[in-house]
């Protein structure tokens, strides 16, 4: 947390600032103008009717807009075949469970060794109830859901450099700062400062409003007692008998909230992506990569290097290599491709299409990003400190806490995600061996939660550059590069198109993946009818 | 290949890239105000970021696609290649170049000291032995 970075304030510091002095509704409208909170664009699966006979369709990557573009087509009546690098279907759609082998990028190996129940999503962790697709394929493949949860009040809220590194209740510093802002607007109020933009008439209602959302009393001001601490907490909360009398709390001062930066971490649950109600496959994300996988039985090539992509008038000819076995060179045909390579891999295997195209294919950026998953003896988050699931977010490098949204109250072991990084330390975790990554989210985490030193097990973590089938997180588009290249890498090239999260405006979710899949699926299919009756 | 004729070459292909779209997931990363990194030396720079990819041996890696190797590459006779590729990023790797804008990288970004030094580090270090040496004021040359 720094102070003094009023001059270079990024455009994530000013969304905050208009959801935190205009609301919700104004920053998803500054969002949504960015292109940053457009809803899916699903619209149910296509009906592709009259699929011209004997067509095939080869499809590149089995994660999940290439498992999602495979279903369709091969429901269509098209001949369908994926090939796939990895030896499981899901790609980034995938979670990581004791007993699992991970071997990354130079050869460091990971042998998990968490218990039955627990697990890592290294990608894709949380499904939002308007992510309509990906949804709709959970409920068609019988993947079973339930709640993932977000915000949670009784999470912390962290910074290392305000109150003493103590870590606060997210309903504290919630309550308090919305506390103080309903104070000082009732106070201009009264002070007849707001009489040149509001009624009287609206600033009584205002006032009542102030009251109401603030928790003010009945001067109008954020005190000490009964409702406020019906916001924040109690020092020592109702109960029964004679031990029955509630201690109210005392807020901390407005100067002590503002300079501890702790705000910032307030409207993370108000952004569109992480309202409630949110989502997790019961066992895990992968459980929906999983399911594609055993519906497409037979149809997945695995271990599958694609290491050509070449067009002509008729069709469309790929050269790939076992993974295990490198020089083995296969062929597959088919009249068309459909190419979830991520962008990162693809700008580096031959491809005969345009020249934009190609351009569009290398000039996307990969973003970092690192995840580790910690298990503990027992969960102390819920045993010692009534945490269950939501999110810490912390200044530490480790970034995140997420606690596990499911198993509550098991007395068991479970399993937290000890860290989720971006930006320069996900560079830095990336660039450390696993062990030491793991090392790190123990030492920065245990500044949160002190049990880490006694309760912990065993860990994995998962940087994404190191990942052998992506290189990178996800495509990284700016508006300079989406404007230039966006369309192009869209487009029919011949017999080629591309499908993926890196082909939407939904960067990094898997929903991206599936309206992109959808979208190319019905214009591949309108040419190849189109095609047949020329 | 002269500098211009390189920096030309690299807009054209569209490696320039100043990434300032707010990224979907990392929007609830609120509290995690990062800082310009302060590596010391060219070492630090490579320990701390290039070695994510390329590797502490510096022999890059193979899985569905490679990363580079740092030893024995013809490209690093010439180090304003390096700096240019640093400075602009290349396919899916990044740019490092601190332009001052508000992009979600800047705060992973470069200085021209640090890039000079780990361009010189690893052009004497993982068994190369170029005796030229870059300079932090020719990085900055090449800035657009």
């Amino acid at each position: 947390m720094h102070d003094g970075n009023t001059f270079s304030m990024k455009r994530r510091d000013l969304l905050r600032m208009i959801g935190m002095s205009a609301g919700a509704a104004a920053m998803y409208q500054a969002m949504s103008s960015l292109g940053l909170a457009a809803e899916s664009s699903f619209k149910g699966s296509p009906k592709l009717q009259g699929a011209p006979n004997n067509t095939s369709v080869l499809i590149l990557g089995a994660g999940i807009a290439g498992m999602v573009a495979a279903y369709e087509l091969r429901q269509a009546g098209y001949r369908v075949q994926v090939l796939e690098y990895n030896q499981r279907p899901g790609g980034r759609n995938w979670s990581l469970r004791g007993g699992d082998r991970f071997t990354e990028l130079g050869g460091f190996s990971q042998h998990c060794q968490f218990d039955d129940g627990c697990y890592l999503n290294p990608g894709p962790w949380r499904l939002p109830y308007h992510h309509h697709g990906i949804l709709s394929y959970c409920k068609k493949l019988g993947v079973p859901l339930e709640p993932f949860v977000q915000v949670n009040h009784n999470a912390y809220v962290h910074s290392a450099s305000a109150f003493g590194g103590k870590p606060q209740r997210y309903r504290t510093i919630n309550a308090d700062y919305r506390g103080h802002v309903a104070e000082l607007l009732a106070k201009s109020t009264q002070q007849g400062k707001l009489d040149e933009t509001v009624s009287k008439q609206d600033q009584e209602r205002l006032l009542e409003s102030l009251r109401d959302w603030g928790a003010l009393d009945k001067n109008l001001a954020y005190s000490s007692g009964i409702a406020s601490s019906n916001r924040r907490g109690f020092d020592k909360d109702p109960g029964g008998g004679l031990s029955a009398r509630p201690v109210p709390s005392k807020p901390i001062a407005l100067d002590e909230l503002l300079g501890s930066r702790l705000w910032s971490a307030l409207s993370a649950g108000e952004i569109y992506e992480f309202q409630t109600s949110l989502f997790q496959p019961v066992g895990g994300m992968g459980r929906i990569g999983e399911a594609f996988g055993h519906a497409l039985d037979g149809v997945i090539r695995y271990g599958a290097k694609v290491t050509a992509i070449q067009q002509d008038a008729h069709g469309v000819s790929v050269s790939y290599e076992d993974a295990g076995k490198p020089g083995s060179t296969h062929k597959a045909q088919a009249d068309w491709c459909i190419c979830t390579i991520p962008l990162s891999v693809l700008s580096q295997i031959p491809m005969n299409v345009s020249a934009p195209m190609t351009a569009a294919i290398s000039a996307v950026p990969y973003a970092a990003s690192v995840k580790v998953g910690l298990q503990f003896k027992r969960r102390f988050w819920e045993e010692d400190e009534h945490i269950y699931g939501g999110i810490t977010y912390t200044d530490l490098p480790i970034a995140t806490i997420g606690y596990p949204s499911s198993g509550f109250h098991s007395s068991g072991k479970g399993v937290l995600l000890g860290a989720y990084i971006w930006g320069l330390n996900a560079f830095e975790f990336t660039a450390m061996p696993p062990a030491q990554r793991i090392q790190k989210a123990l030492e920065y985490g245990s500044q949160i939660h002190p049990q880490y030193r006694e309760e912990f097990e065993t860990g994995v973590a998962v940087g994404w550059h190191r990942s052998p089938f992506t290189m990178g997180c996800f495509g990284l588009w700016s508006d300079d590069t989406r404007a230039k290249h966006y369309d192009n890498l869209c487009q029919i090239d011949g017999r080629i198109a591309l499908a993926g999260e890196h082909a939407s405006y939904l960067p990094a979710w898997q929903e991206g993946a599936v309206t992109s899949a959808l979208d190319v699926i019905e214009r591949i299919h309108r040419r190849a009818v189109a095609e047949a009756r020329a | 290949m002269k500098l211009h004729r390189l920096l030309t070459t690299c807009l054209y292909l569209g490696l320039l890239s100043h990434a300032t779209t707010l990224h979907a997931q990392s929007s609830d990363n609120a509290t995690h105000a990062q800082s310009a990194p302060g590596f010391a030396d060219g070492k630090a720079v490579f320990e701390h970021i290039c070695q994510g990819c390329h590797m502490p041996d510096a022999k890059g890696a193979t899985g569905a696609g490679s990363y580079p190797a740092l030893t024995g590459n013809p490209r690093l006779v010439s180090a304003a290649y390096m700096a240019a590729v640093i400075l602009h990023g290349r396919r899916d790797m990044p740019s490092f170049i601190q332009t001052g804008d508000s992009g979600p990288l800047e705060n992973s970004r470069l200085s021209d000291t640090q890039i000079a030094d780990v361009i010189n580090y690893v052009r004497t270090h993982f068994g190369n032995h170029y005796a030229d040496r870059i300079t932090a004021q020719e990085v900055a040359g090449m800035h657009p």
